[in-house]
């Protein structure tokens, strides 16, 4: 392991897969920082799973390289596998089973013995709330149940990496602020998380650091708020006193600014995202910060600029807001998808990936 | 589908961080199990999954019965002028086809399973590798003895009188369970290679009704045409039934039983590896 490894959880070099014709990885470069969450995001079929399941040793990369704490995924996947814990996209746990059967199993699998995995079974249940149901079998559990034992299962010996690959997709409100707090008591703990997702805000609010891939290779990678800002600036809300004048305002602002979004159902309101500006990144070279500062700043100054042309425009505007972009602009933007119904071309904003 | 699980108790059970923080560091991180102690413990899963699932059962209990009485009937006075003769000559040859059609279910088993997000997690313990697909073994085996036991027994109340007596008739059933493990290896890696269960069936199907009838189960093939014969001669299953023939008979046969141990063996040998390769590979 050379001096900048030290570090790193998981460290991965031009890791590739395809099926067939299809590319599901294609060259992905990972430097996963031990000891917290790091959120891999990427819409439907952007290599999230394959990725995953190669670090946990289920697939055999096509070409590249990884590691998992220093252990190479291939050659020393005995090694990774006494490292790690995985909860798969689809349950990862024995639905024909009960809960409490599913654990001691587990528990007998890791080396416990007969008694002392029932006992660790039934601490977790209660840990996770599943006492009541530790009887009955998993396929009568719901998925926020499902989720929270088969999350349980993947903590029986607290592992150096823990694997989620969707945690909390399809779960309702709740228990996916259930799971959330489940991660955050892992990493709490030291455990090293790398969490899949194709929710924003869920990365947003648990990851130290976010990757966001598409068609298998990383677009974009930095904390949440170095995403934001990489981006753009943020979002412009606009509130007319007229709506009549909504059709002048919508021309200035997107003579300012870019796209106009269409609100919908509300024809006093107005919203525009702050495009990106190509010469930010450049201007403030590779510094993280400098890049988010001098993107801010930049922003500000747009909106200030777009505030001032609607009133030389004789627009009255009753309130006004920049809002810091949301994960989901940030998202949509690098993978080139239409934020709204809206296909006007000028929506379309190249950002270097 | 959820309808049944929003109790209060479920909103009161809610996981709190520190309930979670609190049971993280765990007692006791045992050192991984060996070989044995693994596969045990996938025993164990198999014991559970019949438990939860008892109509598996039905399979390996009511088709070797029907098999028995039918054959028994059908062909006993025109074979062998009576059905309780013939079932003298019959018996251990349906006792091995029986056992050896249901050998069967343990691909179409896997291949169930494994499309489950369970063998993800199975296969990403550092534990033997074959373990999962010896223990689901051992629970197969479980279902050759169930099945045997319920020839036997029938064959015993129809009037089937082993010369080999006890002894013989365990020793029949220990060398017919040996021979299923390994070629349930067979059916392993056809469920691991094949897409769907139904493709695992149809397989298996079309491999196992010309094992099992182009042999010496129902008739001895002395009259028929010699070509039939030399094919006849090459089927395992052929030999397989002459050395459990033999020993439950009490004239044990040691070139028969020499040639169905080591035919286990190269059968354990050559699809156990095949068959975890392609299970290390997936
Ligand atoms: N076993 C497979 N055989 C063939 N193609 C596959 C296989 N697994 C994945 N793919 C393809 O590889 C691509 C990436 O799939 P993957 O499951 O890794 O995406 P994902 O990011 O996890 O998507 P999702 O959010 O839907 O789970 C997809 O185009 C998928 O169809
Ligand atoms: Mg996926």
């Amino acid at each position: 392991m050379d001096e900048a490894s030290q570090g790193l959880a998981i460290e991965t070099s031009g890791l590739v897969k395809t099926f067939g014709n299809t590319r599901a990885v294609d060259g992905l470069d990972l430097r996963i920082p031990k000891g917290a969450v790091y959120g891999i995001l990427g819409p439907n079929g952007a290599g999230k799973t394959t990725a995953v399941r190669m670090l946990a040793t289920l697939l055999r990369p096509d070409a590249g390289q990884a590691t998992v704490l220093g252990y190479d995924i291939v050659r020393e996947a005995q090694q990774v596998r006494g490292k790690l814990s995985l909860t798969g996209q689809y349950a990862s746990v024995d639905e024909t089973l009960t809960g409490m059967e599913n654990l001691v199993l587990l528990g007998r699998l890791l080396g416990h013995r007969r008694a002392e995995a029932r006992k660790r079974a039934d601490q977790l249940l209660a840990a996770f709330g599943l006492t009541e149901a530790a009887g009955r079998q998993v396929k009568k559990y719901s998925g926020g149940m499902r989720r929270r034992l088969d999350i349980a299962a993947s903590i029986l010996n607290t592992p150096e990496v823990l694997f989620l690959d969707e945690p909390t997709t399809g779960l309702d409100p709740r228990s996916r602020s259930q799971v959330w707090e489940i991660v955050r008591a892992v990493v709490a703990y030291g455990t090293t998380v790398l969490l899949t997702t194709q929710y924003l805000d869920e990365a947003d609010r648990l990851a130290a650091r976010i990757a966001v891939i598409d068609h298998g290779r990383v677009i974009a990678e930095g904390t949440p708020g170095e995403l934001k800002s990489a981006v753009g600036g943020g979002t412009v809300h606009l509130r007319l006193r007229d709506p009549g004048q909504r059709a002048q305002a919508e021309t200035v602002v997107s003579r300012v600014l870019g796209d106009v979004i269409e609100d919908d159902g509300d024809k006093a309101a107005l919203r525009a995202r702050v495009g990106a500006d190509a010469d930010v990144g450049a201007d403030a070279g590779c510094d993280p910060a400098a890049v988010e500062e001098a993107g801010s700043q930049a922003a500000a100054e747009r909106a200030a600029h777009t505030l001032s042309e609607l009133a030389r425009a004789g627009i009255a505007v009753d309130a006004f807001s920049l809002g810091q972009p949301s994960l989901d602009e940030v998202f949509l933007a690098l993978t080139d998808r239409p934020v709204t119904r809206a296909t006007d071309a000028r929506s379309h904003q190249e950002v270097p990936a | 589908m959820t309808t049944t699980v929003s109790t209060s108790s479920d909103v009161l059970a809610a996981p709190s961080r520190e309930a979670i923080g609190a049971v993280l560091d765990p007692t006791s991180r045992p050192p991984a199990p060996g070989a044995l102690a693994a596969s045990v413990a996938f025993g164990w899963r198999a014991l559970l999954r019949f438990k939860h699932m008892p109509e598996q059962l039905f399979d390996v209990t009511a088709f070797p019965l029907v098999m028995t009485l039918m054959f028994t009937y059908l062909f006993g006075g025109a074979l062998a002028g009576s059905p309780r003769e013939y079932l003298q000559f019959l018996l251990p040859g349906i006792l091995v086809t029986s056992v050896v059609m249901i050998t069967m279910y343990t691909g179409v088993g896997l291949n169930a399973d494994i499309g489950k997000g369970i063998f993800d997690r199975f296969r990403t313990l550092p534990i033997w590798r074959p373990a999962a697909l010896v223990g689901a073994l051992y629970g197969d085996i479980l279902r050759y003895l169930m099945a045997s036991l319920v020839i036997v027994a029938a064959g015993l109340a129809l009037g089937y009188r082993p010369g080999g007596g006890v002894a013989g008739v365990v020793a029949g059933i220990g060398l017919l369970v040996l021979f299923a493990f390994a070629f349930s290896w067979v059916w392993n890696l056809l469920g691991l290679v094949m897409r769907d269960e139904k493709g695992v069936t149809n397989v298996s199907m079309l491999l196992l009704f010309p094992l099992t009838f182009v042999s010496n189960v129902y008739v001895n093939p002395d009259t028929m045409p010699g070509w039939l014969q030399a094919v006849i001669n090459v089927n395992p299953i052929t030999h397989l039934v002459a050395a459990v023939r033999s020993v439950m008979s009490g004239e044990s046969n040691p070139g028969e039983i020499w040639r169905v141990l080591i035919a286990s063996a190269v059968l354990t040998i050559v699809f156990g590896s095949l068959t975890m390769r392609r299970y290390d590979r997936r």
